[in-house]
């Protein structure tokens, strides 16, 4: 008896691939979701290298007054221009969105620097300008630095060591590897291929259950010498091969668009190299069986194609939710985690591919603990699949 | 299996074996409602049997029984001597079937289609293009038997699906209404296959609620109403039993008879 079950899974595979909805769906998913991701880490290059490389343009009322601050400034790479025509005007340039920052420079700059009391500059900015921030930063770094050139100095004329005025020495550290850093942005990637993984079988799960009885061919299907455990068992492994097509579409075009971009220029080296898709591809697979049994639980429950497809995005959700939830309260891979589906794969991806030596011993719960899961959910579809209220 | 197949059909044919399919006080309730309520009938080999009756009378559900796609609460069912409940494989085995609309898979073929159910029923690589070509011509389906099902007309989907049903042979088949919804010449062709049929000493088992159509093509008829056996017999018998000359006018008179019981 083994045939009727490889009879069954040949011909969900035959049908299905005739039908240009789920073949659509699967396609668009696993090529989309990576453009998806080649934007977003587009965007960020925009961002980080126009921060640091390109000069900054600050308007500047009453540059005449402060000639040494502003060659100071210059030569921080900050580009002195004609400011507007007075306080006013600058709120309201800043305001408007105009410009970024106004730097004012009151008249009696000179002499409130000469009889040495604290000179008032005065900055314009508008912080909820989310996109000016990073220039509005660099203009206060350099004014910073120009308070601390000229303390330094005057403390030095009156024989005064200027390190006096540094009792602390912070040294900020960033321990974060370029490649830790880059496992942030990519580790949605993981999200993306479980997504991929679910949405390449839903169709065929949805027509071979479902479909099945709103077409009318459950009922002489099941009056055919051939046990219901066989039919069930062919379509759930037609429903594994179309995830596990879909999964490996969807690792191969983010290959390809990871070459794409230079994500040097993120100081992020993350490794995505063909060893890693070949592994990710095998960490995921236990998950194919968890995701195509428990697609078809949902399925089976429904009366109709429509039925079925308002529960997709909740059937969706819920593999996925877990990530999420540990994503907020801690990032860091534990034991416990491993035995939970898709959370196991995601924890265990974004350590490989930010190049952190991954656990052999979590590689085998998470891949033992999803194939469990995977058994018990074939095995609920199976009991559901005896019921008479099957037919509807 | 597909030799055992044949080889009980030869047996029943050998001995004569004139009840095929036997039910027995058979009871089915969904809930509160009680569809089937103590139905009893023979269907005899190389006969056509019709189950006639209004719709909602659980003529769907009983034939549901024999293709032991629901259990019966109570009573029993059997098929060639085979329970319906305690040897449900051995059954399906031994019928084919025709449900409710044709329920072909729109994007094969109707060859594909046939040929899905005999790969199903564990017929060999080497026998399923012989036995399909050999219901395609006595169904003559040949115009349309490569093209896909999606663009049928209802008579061509009926056609391959009572083609699919045949497949493995069966010795008994279960048509439930397969005439609804077709047009005059579509109802005769699939008038005289059956008749065909019949005359290859299959025990045919045949749902409508149309008397008329009953009494044209079958040779014993059991009017069911209220999930109750009326009446059961050759039309002559009925129309004796009922005292009615005309068909319709017999047909309401056996449903009053429920009514009285």
């Amino acid at each position: 008896m083994m045939r009727a079950f490889l009879v069954v899974f040949v011909k969900e595979i035959v049908d299905n691939l005739r039908d240009r909805r789920s073949l659509t769906v699967a396609l668009l998913t696993a090529l989309t979701m990576p453009l998806l991701i080649l934007f977003l880490i587009s965007f960020q290059i925009e961002r980080f290298s126009d921060s640091d490389e390109q000069s900054v343009t600050l308007p500047v009322i009453g540059a005449g007054h402060a000639p040494n601050l502003m060659r100071y400034l210059e030569s921080r790479n900050i580009e002195i221009v004609e400011g507007p025509a007075d306080a006013t005007a600058a709120t309201e340039a800043v305001e408007a969105g105009d410009r970024d920052a106004v730097l004012l420079i009151p008249d009696d700059f000179g002499e409130q620097l000469a009889d040495m009391i604290p000179a008032t500059v005065a900055l314009y900015s508008d912080q909820t300008n989310t996109a000016g921030n990073s220039e509005v930063g660099r203009v206060l770094d350099a004014l910073y630095g120009y308070n601390q050139t000229l303390a330094a100095i005057r403390l030095s004329a009156r024989g005064v060591n200027p390190t006096m005025l540094r009792p602390l020495n912070i040294d900020n550290i960033d321990v974060s590897t370029p490649s830790g850093r880059a496992a942030i942005l990519l580790g949605m990637m993981s999200y993306i291929f479980l997504f991929a993984l679910l949405l390449g079988g839903m169709y065929l799960t949805i027509d071979a259950t479902a479909g099945e009885r709103e077409r009318g061919s459950l009922e002489p299907l099941l009056s055919l010498p051939v046990t219901r455990t066989h039919l069930m068992f062919g379509k759930i492994a037609a429903t594994c091969v179309f995830m596990s097509f879909s999964l490996s579409l969807c690792l191969m075009s983010v290959f390809v668009s990871l070459k794409l971009v230079p994500l040097e220029q993120l100081g992020m080296t993350p490794n995505f190299s063909l060893d890693v898709v070949l592994a990710a591809f095998l960490l995921l697979v236990p998950f194919i069986l968890a995701g195509a049994a428990w697609m078809t639980l949902f399925a089976s429950f429904t009366k109709s194609y429509k039925e079925a497809q308002t529960w997709l995005g909740f059937v969706l959700l819920v593999p996925t939710l877990p990530i999420l939830i540990v994503s907020i309260l801690t990032p860091q891979p534990r034991f416990e985690f491993m035995f939970v589906p898709a959370l196991s794969q995601h924890l265990i991806l974004v350590d490989m591919i930010s190049n952190e030596p991954v656990n052999g011993l979590h590689v085998a719960v998470s891949a033992l603990s999803t194939l469990a899961v995977g058994a018990i959910l074939t095995w609920v579809c199976v009991r559901l699949y005896q019921r008479e209220s099957l037919l509807g | 299996m597909h030799g055992a197949q044949f080889r009980d059909a030869f047996l029943c044919r050998l001995l004569g074996a004139d009840s095929v399919i036997r039910v027995e006080g058979i009871h089915k309730s969904f809930g509160e409602v009680h569809a089937v309520r103590g139905v009893s009938f023979d269907a005899p080999n190389g006969k056509i049997t019709g189950l006639l009756g209004p719709n909602g009378a659980g003529k769907s559900t009983t034939m549901r029984i024999l293709c032991t796609l629901l259990k019966p609460d109570l009573g029993t069912a059997t098929i060639d001597g085979a329970d319906v409940v305690t040897d449900s494989l051995a059954v399906r085995r031994r019928i084919g079937s025709l449900p409710h609309g044709s329920g072909l898979y729109p994007r094969l073929t109707a060859r594909e289609n046939i040929a899905y159910y005999a790969r199903l029923c564990g017929l060999g690589q080497d026998v399923i293009e012989d036995r399909i070509d050999e219901i395609v011509q006595a169904l003559e389906i040949g115009d349309f038997a490569n093209r896909r099902a999606k663009e049928f007309s209802h008579g061509q989907r009926t056609k391959v699906a009572l083609g699919r049903a045949l497949v493995h042979d069966p010795q008994n088949l279960v048509l439930d209404e397969p005439t609804t919804g077709l047009d005059v010449m579509a109802t005769r062709g699939l008038r005289d296959l059956i008749e065909k049929l019949k005359a290859d000493g299959r025990c045919i088992l045949f749902s409508s609620h149309v008397m008329q159509e009953v009494a044209a093509l079958c040779d014993d008829i059991c009017i069911i109403a209220n999930g109750m056996v009326a009446i059961h017999g050759s039309v002559d018998e009925i129309r004796q039993r009922t005292g009615r000359e005309d068909l319709e006018d017999a047909f309401v008179a056996a449903l009053g008879m429920v009514e009285t019981k």
